[in-house]
């Protein structure tokens, strides 16, 4: 049992992770898609949030007078700032993947009719049979 | 006096070159968006992408007979400050590609002309610079997270030039969805393990890792990372079994940024895996090398096989190449497998040989394109007549990708075969003759639709133009001059693996020095 309660946030993270990439598998709508990915991509954001802190820690802000001295009071903890940091950026690359993925489902849309995965896989399939038929036979497909 | 000034202003200059390798076409980027004008973006990118190839060279000189430049971003000392650290593993890799930058952009136009609509053109050469940033700086970082930020940098903008592709075929936007999904998560399985390695260690800096992890003999945290980050970065390299996105992106992406991807993107992935495995985990150390002999291993040998057969029953060029990529690949993480200096020379000197062989081969695909629109077979019929220099050029790259004597591959398949003769593995090197020989069959069938088989009539007879050959007749020419002056690519690939090798030691006692020095 302490162990679970022990490592709470890493069960959470572990959930959240395995619901979005759930989602990105399972889900056939492109947009349900890319929101899966950001589900997986906050469960990171979430892992590194909660490795910066620290127990008994206080946010990572020095104390100022109001003349901006800044005293150091040696028995305050403070959180780790640094993981915080990163996953700004992480943020940021989140955001922009998000974006281009959505503006990608939009041409898909108005060159596809569509943006359920099995119509487009369905017309690219038909597109590829039809090549084959003009210039002869190949293997792969996607594989 | 004016002769002194200019010799000072060299000599910051150069002590900047390895930030200035990522500044230039990074800043070049949004120049080109703010200028907005159509006739000054080409020259733009061209400029920004050969004044880093002229970087390169530089750096590459200082660093190929062993030792590093250390740079140190803003001035704040590693490794709590982001660190730029070239040796010659890196050097030669980010010589590699801003050298095909350099040459793929002056293709690039008449293909760009062709293929992608005015209004985009502005944008494309942004794209394209801003993804050259992002390769270049996931190869010239010592900073793990770095590693993760350039790479979405240049993941990013490859999935946007990729979809350029949906002008010709609406496909590429389906290859740039698909590619969008994996290379997610693939950098999100990244950036898991990097929190992993983070949480282990408490720091980010590559040397500084290498130190710590070296302390933490079985540590779990550290295992786990070393997957994550294995996985996620074989995601990018196209390793066997997480190849899916490749054929679709390389096909219907348009041919000069195939010609710049296929060269350049998963040999950077490729560097990156390199990287983590030797410098930062160091293997023998902490795992013993048996995951990655059987894991990655027999997964080579597979793409090897799988990938080159699927390849000889295509019928269409490009996608051929496609496959043939993935085939490659195989052989490059053999070299990783293998696990010896021969090895990861033959990984390097691959990685290189494999990036000149396939711009060349693409740039001539794009060559075709402009003349017959596409590439099946059928329709290439006699184009080796028609257009004599381009399908010679297909010959030249056709024989390298097969590794004949006297052409980069035998180079590198040479030091292969070495090293796995080298671990005694002697059925290794016969796979690796078996599967050229699959190669011998691709390559024929290309080479007899276009010489043995007569042009059709609806398709443009004549010879591509002058903007195409030249590039393209530069990396077909360096496919044969690297078969036979390997003190190059050899010399570096050399260094850089036993770099690899030995270099982890050398990283963790760099780093502890400089954390003595800091008490």
């Amino acid at each position: 049992m302490e162990f679970f309660l022990g490592h709470m946030n890493y069960w959470l993270f572990i959930v959240l992770m395995m619901t979005g990439l759930y989602i990105v598998v399972a889900r056939g709508n492109l947009v349900k898609k890319i929101v899966g990915l950001n589900v997986f991509q906050v469960s990171v954001f979430m892992l590194y949030i909660s490795i910066g802190k620290v127990t008994g820690g206080t946010a990572p802000i020095f104390p100022t007078d109001l003349q901006g001295h800044i005293e150091i009071d040696p028995d305050i903890v403070y959180s780790n700032p640094l993981p915080h940091v990163l996953i700004l950026t992480a943020i940021v690359v989140g955001i922009a993947t998000t974006s281009l993925g959505l503006a990608l489902v939009v041409r898909i849309r108005e060159e596809y009719g569509s943006i359920e995965e099995q119509d487009i896989l369905d017309i690219d399939a038909a597109a590829a049979r039809e090549e084959n038929r003009q210039h002869g036979d190949a293997m792969g497909g996607r594989a | 006096m004016a002769a002194e000034e200019v010799h000072h202003v060299a000599l910051t200059l150069r002590d900047h070159l390895p930030v200035l390798q990522i500044l230039i076409p990074f800043c070049a980027a949004p120049l080109v968006v703010l200028f907005g004008s159509r006739t000054l973006a080409w020259p733009m990118a061209f400029a920004a992408s050969g004044l880093a190839f002229l970087c390169s060279i530089y750096l590459l000189m200082q660093v190929i007979d062993g030792g590093f430049i250390s740079y140190h971003l803003g001035g704040w000392a590693p490794p709590l400050g982001i660190e730029y650290r070239v040796d010659a593993a890196n050097a030669f890799v980010v010589f590699l590609i801003s050298g095909i930058a350099t040459v793929v952009l002056p293709f690039a136009r008449a293909s760009v002309n062709e293929e992608i609509p005015q209004k985009n053109h502005t944008l494309f050469y942004a794209c394209f610079l801003l993804c050259l940033t992002g390769l270049l700086g996931m190869v010239i970082t010592g900073d793990a997270f770095n590693v993760f930020v350039f790479l979405e940098i240049s993941s990013l903008s490859t999935y946007v030039l990729v979809s350029q592709g949906s002008f010709t075929d609406k496909r590429a936007l389906s290859a740039a969805y698909d590619y969008l999904i994996l290379g997610t998560i693939g950098a999100t399985f990244f950036v898991i393990g990097l929190g992993f390695l983070y949480m282990a260690t408490g720091t980010l800096n590559m040397a500084d890792l290498a130190g710590r992890i070296a302390l933490l003999e079985d540590n779990r945290t550290v295992q786990a990372a070393f997957a994550f980050i294995v996985v996620g970065i074989g995601l990018k390299v196209a390793m066997f079994p997480l190849h899916l996105w490749l054929p679709n992106a390389y096909v219907y992406a348009p041919s000069a940024v195939t010609a710049f991807l296929a060269a350049t993107a998963t040999k950077a992935a490729v560097y990156v895996l390199l990287r983590f495995m030797f410098s930062v985990f160091q293997p023998d150390f902490v795992f013993g090398s048996l995951a990655i002999t059987w894991i990655i291993g027999p997964l080579a040998v597979l793409a090897m096989f799988i990938a080159s057969f699927v390849a000889v029953f295509q019928n269409n060029f490009k996608r051929m190449l496609a496959y043939s990529s993935i085939a490659q690949i195989g052989y490059m993480l053999l070299g990783i497998a293998i696990l010896n200096v021969n090895g990861l020379t033959a990984t390097m000197v691959h990685l290189f040989n494999h990036g000149i062989t396939k711009a060349a081969l693409f740039m001539a695909v794009g060559a075709i394109i402009l003349r017959t629109g596409t590439t099946f077979y059928d329709r290439i019929a006699g184009m080796g007549r028609v257009m004599p220099l381009t399908g010679a050029a297909v010959v030249v790259g056709g024989l390298s990708l097969i590794g004949v004597p006297g052409t980069a591959g035998f180079i590198s398949k040479w030091v292969l075969v070495q090293a796995a003769l080298d671990n005694g593995w002697w059925w290794m090197a016969l796979a690796i003759m078996l599967s050229s020989l699959l190669a011998v069959v691709y390559v024929w069938r290309v080479v007899e639709a276009l010489y043995l088989q007569a042009p059709s009539d609806d398709v443009v007879h004549k010879e591509a133009p002058l903007s195409m050959l030249v590039p393209l007749w530069i990396m077909a020419g360096a496919c044969i001059w690297f078969g036979f002056d390997t003190d190059i690519t050899l010399g570096a690939a050399r260094t850089a693996a036993e770099g690899l090798l030995a270099g982890s030691a050398g990283m963790a006692e760099i780093s502890t020095a400089a954390a003595q020095a800091a008490h």
